[in-house]
């Protein structure tokens, strides 16, 4: 080390520039508040140089700090028996049993999709990738919950084709099946979509890694690709709002490389096969700022490293560039001193870097060399310590309006409607989009992509003498428009649904993973969705014993001061113990098919909010539906009863789109038909009837229709558990469904509008 | 019986096959890794499914490169068995091991569905040997560059020479996509003169479970091993 001033012709310009002081501009320019500037100086008892700055606004970034949300995320329910490690690692933790555990997230990758469509969803999917196995478990499934603007706004098919071929791309490329998820459609997200990627992996129990650096002395050692200049300061981009300007941004996107992100999964996975990792970090959001700032914090130690030591992609870069670049396929490990040789061997064979750039100290600082000169000298507790934690206003507006089916006027039968219902790319079928995904590598996928209302991935190697294996289920969930008209009930809402689609599969819900994408939390009224939402989905979670063990806040997806609807997404992780009792939605025919949660006087349904009114008055208003926990907990723990007895053959809940919409779905693969038995009172309407409408669309919660050949039992079972329900009808092969003599509707031609829709809306747009 | 999984840097389906061989053969096979120049005598290598190389540069053109070949030519020209399974199949040609070549799907998309497979009257082969001509397999598929060209003169070589194994089949007159890449005359899979190496685009070892994919997969992999085992 040097001991003289450094002087310019020590260095190059640029390098020269990163050591020189800042000022308060460019803490402005770099998203920080002048208060926060002023901390900064206070904390670190000097006015910090471009370097240091760089890393202080990167961690006090929305991204990375959570500073507007910390305050209500501490609310949320996070622990439960079955929890090894909740939110504040890499990925949450879940045991499963037989020594084994689900390791999940959810992640957003937002503003960067926006801007550059490909890269952005692909990098999506590594980097959540990347949380899971660092933590020492296999990926095994991949779910992304995309919310576009809408269909016809000049840029969304745009958008579509180039997430959907990221996600392809970087799943399919690295060998992890992409099985679920759920694609929407809204003007709110016109210049804001939403791409939120979600991995879940195994591991053993006694063999999860963790973050928290260990042991002054010990090797920081750089894995995986190079460090370029792509992605600088992504994390302050990704929390600021959009201009028209935004587009200029697309350098600070990342660039993602699938086949270095496989290499680097075979050559984590095979050194965790040993016991040299101490602790390990991805280089996710940040870089190498976040992750050494965050194993140093965690383990109550300092970092020395040495930039020049960093396997660089491009010559010149300088400390400030290193720092806060987001190339990906990165990882920082902690390895048992003397184990260096042995772990370089593996990557080696990947054909990987390893880089031993520097050590663990003591101290409690990050020190950075370059040039042999410090370029960074700095405490770590400020960094993430005093990072902001903001008690913004809140205001939860709740929609009490109560909207009526004699509100509506049009005069339109059914049969138009479920046209226009299944010609919506909201309800139709994905299977556009998911025929672009991988979904069967790893040979373990056992439904998925809308055959069932979760996904189920078959649990490798538990197959026994008596049954083919454990599975687990997975979903995504949230209904925006609730969560805007009443953000408490649109919490509520999302976690019900997560819940009783993993119950609809057959399986036991088990915890979630949550994906908060809002607007600008300065707003009083965002905040306020903020607020509620968490409140909701903490009430339900509770209710479900389901915690929330991880997750990604996504604010400021506002564009020229338009915010998205708020979209809360739930993650949902459930198990089942053996795969071959999973339920599907199709029914076959001679089914009956029962609604649970009905009851038999049921007759006006809840049209607020609904996708019915958005098809009326292209709009929604009022309230949403009520949520009723205590219900909806009833409901999934009977359907799992009447599936452990067997006496199912399929389950779809009932959501967007109402009764009508779930049952025509369930009667697609099989094009079968029904009679529907309508409610005495609904027999004198006709098909023009509004309220009959309410009946068929409307979007009331805590309901399950499911399918069975076994009625009688399955009814007795119902009545000794006081369990509301409602016979349907039972399935044949004439393929109309019929509502009395009011309507009747092929099941064949709504399913080709339904198969048509997408491929007809996008083979129209050539990239 | 004895056999091996050949593995490049990107290879992803190395383990499926591995794990439907072990259900048929009740052993795993062996691993062959890329760089090997050695390897012992086998009965049936298969090159397994993937990006191998990150499907840079072409499809399998940086693993057709690969120190393992020449042991893989070595295998072929002793008379060994050698299935390429998508990336497997692009290696295989790339590797001039195979003739003709995989572009881009016709409609530019990855595509990951069930196709159904008609077998075709073929030369003597161990992998057909054990079914009819006509004989349907559900088999699917899951790729990008699935869509096999060749010109006129090597087309009808294939043809009339029965070294096509496999076309995608229509399940019904209406049916319009029913090839799912585009492929000339809806080749999904050729052999090689003497019959002994088969390449192939849909994904065998992901149809090994009555619960997931069918079992045609499964009955095709276990007739090929008892007529290769002879």
């Amino acid at each position: 080390m040097q001991k003289r001033n450094l002087e310019l012709r020590d260095i190059n310009e640029n390098e020269y520039i990163a050591h020189q002081e800042s000022n308060l501009d460019q803490a402005l320019g770099m998203g920080l508040s002048k208060d926060e500037f002023e901390l900064i100086c206070n904390k670190i008892n000097k006015i910090p140089n471009q370097t240091e700055l760089g890393i202080f606004s990167a961690m006090f970034s929305e991204h990375c700090s959570y500073k507007s949300s910390k305050k209500w995320l501490k609310t949320l329910p996070t622990k439960a028996k079955h929890v090894i490690q909740g939110p504040g690692e890499n990925a949450g933790v879940i045991d499963i049993g037989n020594d084994q555990a689900a390791v999940f997230k959810i992640e957003s990758h937002n503003h960067p999709s926006f801007i550059e469509p490909y890269q952005g969803s692909a990098t999506g999917v590594g980097g959540i990738l990347r949380d899971v196995f660092t933590m020492g478990a296999r990926p095994i499934a991949l779910l992304n919950a995309l919310r576009f603007g809408s269909i016809n706004h000049p840029l969304t098919k745009h958008l579509v084709s180039g997430v959907v071929k990221g996600i392809g791309g970087y799943g399919n490329c690295i060998g992890i099946p992409t099985v679920g998820g759920e694609t929407n459609f809204n003007k709110s997200y016109d210049g804001n979509i939403l791409v939120n990627a979600m991995a879940v992996g195994l591991a053993q129990k006694d063999k999860i890694f963790y973050s928290a650096a260990t042991g002054a002395g010990n090797p920081v050692i750089y894995v995986g690709a190079k460090t370029g200049r792509d992605g600088i300061h992504g994390a302050t981009m990704s929390s600021a709002e959009f201009t028209e300007s935004s587009s200029e941004k697309r350098p600070t996107v990342q660039v993602g490389d699938p086949f270095t992100g496989k290499l680097l999964l075979e050559a984590c996975l095979e050194l965790m096969q040993t016991d040299v990792v101490l602790s390990i970090q991805d280089m996710g959001a940040a870089g190498l700022t976040s992750s050494s700032v965050e194993m140093a914090s965690k383990g109550g130690l300092g970092m020395h490293l040495n930039l020049d030591l960093v396997p660089i992609r491009e010559e010149g870069m300088t400390s400030y560039e290193i720092m806060l670049s987001e190339s990906q396929e990165r990882m920082l490990m902690i390895l048992k001193p003397g184990s260096e040789e042995a772990a370089k061997l593996i990557f080696n064979k990947w054909d990987l870097d390893f880089a031993n750039i520097g050590e663990v100290t003591n101290t409690g600082r990050l020190v950075l060399d370059k040039n042999g000169f410090e370029a960074c000298n700095i405490p770590i507790n400020p960094l993430v310590e005093d990072a902001p934690e903001y008690d913004r206003p809140y205001e939860i507006l709740q929609n009490k309006k109560i909207i009526k089916s004699d509100d509506f006027q049009s005069n339109q039968t059914l049969n138009d409607i479920l046209i226009k219902m299944f010609k919506s790319p909201n309800i139709a079928s994905k299977k556009w989009i998911w025929e672009q995904y991988d979904s069967s590598v790893m040979g373990d996928t056992i439904l998925c992509n809308g055959k069932s209302d979760a996904a189920i991935v078959k649990i490798h190697g538990t197959e026994t003498k008596k049954s083919l294996g454990k599975g687990i289920a997975m979903t995504t969930d949230c209904t925006p428009r609730y969560v805007k008209s009443d953000p408490i009930i649109g919490g509520m809402q999302a976690v019900c649904e997560a819940a009783r689609n993993i119950a609809a599969s057959g399986a036991k819900p088990l915890a979630i993973t949550n994906n908060l994408n809002f607007g600008n939390p300065e707003k009083i009224n965002v905040m306020g969705e903020i607020v509620g939402s968490i409140k909701g989905i903490s009430q339900a979670a509770s209710t479900f014993n389901t915690p929330i063990v991880s997750g990604n806040v996504s604010l400021y997806n506002e564009t020229n001061g338009q915010g998205i609807l708020p979209t809360p997404v739930i993650g949902m992780v459930g198990i089942i113990d053996e795969v071959e009792s999973c339920l599907g939605i199709s029914a076959g025919n001679n089914n009956t098919l029962i609604i649970l949660g009905q009851k038999q006087n049921f007759t006006e349904g809840w049209l607020g909010c609904s996708l019915y009114q958005e098809i009326i008055i292209d709009d929604f208003d009022g309230a949403p539906p009520p949520i009723d926990l205590r219900t909806e907990k009833q409901i999934i723990e009977t359907i799992m009863t009447l599936n452990n007895n067997k006496l199912l053959t399929g389950a779809h809940d009932i959501s967007d789109g109402g009764l009508l919409t779930a049952t025509c779905e369930m009667l697609f693969e099989n094009r079968l038909g029904l009679n529907v038995n309508l409610p005495k009172t609904l027999l004198s309407s006709n098909s023009k009837d509004h309220l009959l409408h309410s009946w068929c669309f409307g979007e009331d919660q805590n309901r399950i229709i499911i399918s069975t050949n076994e009625s009688e039992k399955v009814v007795s079972l119902l009545k000794e558990n006081l369990i509301d329900y409602y016979i349907l009808g039972t399935t044949n092969t004439s393929s109309n469904l019929n509502l009395n003599e009011l309507d009747t509707i092929s099941i064949k031609e709504i399913y080709n509008i339904n198969k048509s829709t997408i491929p007809s809306l996008m083979d129209t747009y050539k990239s | 019986m004895r056999t091996a999984v050949a593995i490049f840097p990107g290879s992803n389906c190395d383990r499926d096959m591995a794990v439907a061989i072990k259900k048929i053969t009740g052993k795993s096979p062996l691993k062959l890794w890329h760089k090997d120049t050695e390897a012992p005598n086998l009965d049936l290598i298969v090159i397994p499914g993937g990006f191998s190389f990150g499907d840079y540069l072409r499809c399998g053109a940086l693993a057709a490169r690969s120190p393992i070949i020449k042991n893989i030519k070595n295998h072929v020209s002793r008379g060994g068995a050698l299935l390429g399974v998508c990336n497997g199949f692009q290696i295989l040609i790339e590797a001039n091991i195979l003739p003709g070549s995989l572009v881009r799907n016709k409609k530019l998309l990855f595509t990951c569905r069930e196709t159904t497979l008609e077998v075709q009257d073929s030369i003597q082969s161990p992998f057909l040997s054990s079914f009819n001509t006509g004989d349907c397999l559900n088999i699917p598929v899951a790729h990008n560059e699935g869509n096999y060209i060749a010109n006129n003169e090597l087309l009808k070589e294939l043809e009339n020479n029965g070294r096509i194994a496999f076309k995608y089949k229509k399940s019904s007159e209406i049916e319009t996509d029913y090839n799912p890449n585009g492929s000339l005359n809806d080749i999904a899979g050729i052999l090689s003169e003497n019959g002994r190496v088969l390449g192939m685009m849909p994904h065998p070892e992901r149809s090994i479970s009555s619960l997931h994919g069918g079992t045609d997969g499964l009955k095709f992999l276990t007739k090929s091993i008892e007529q290769i085992v002879g």
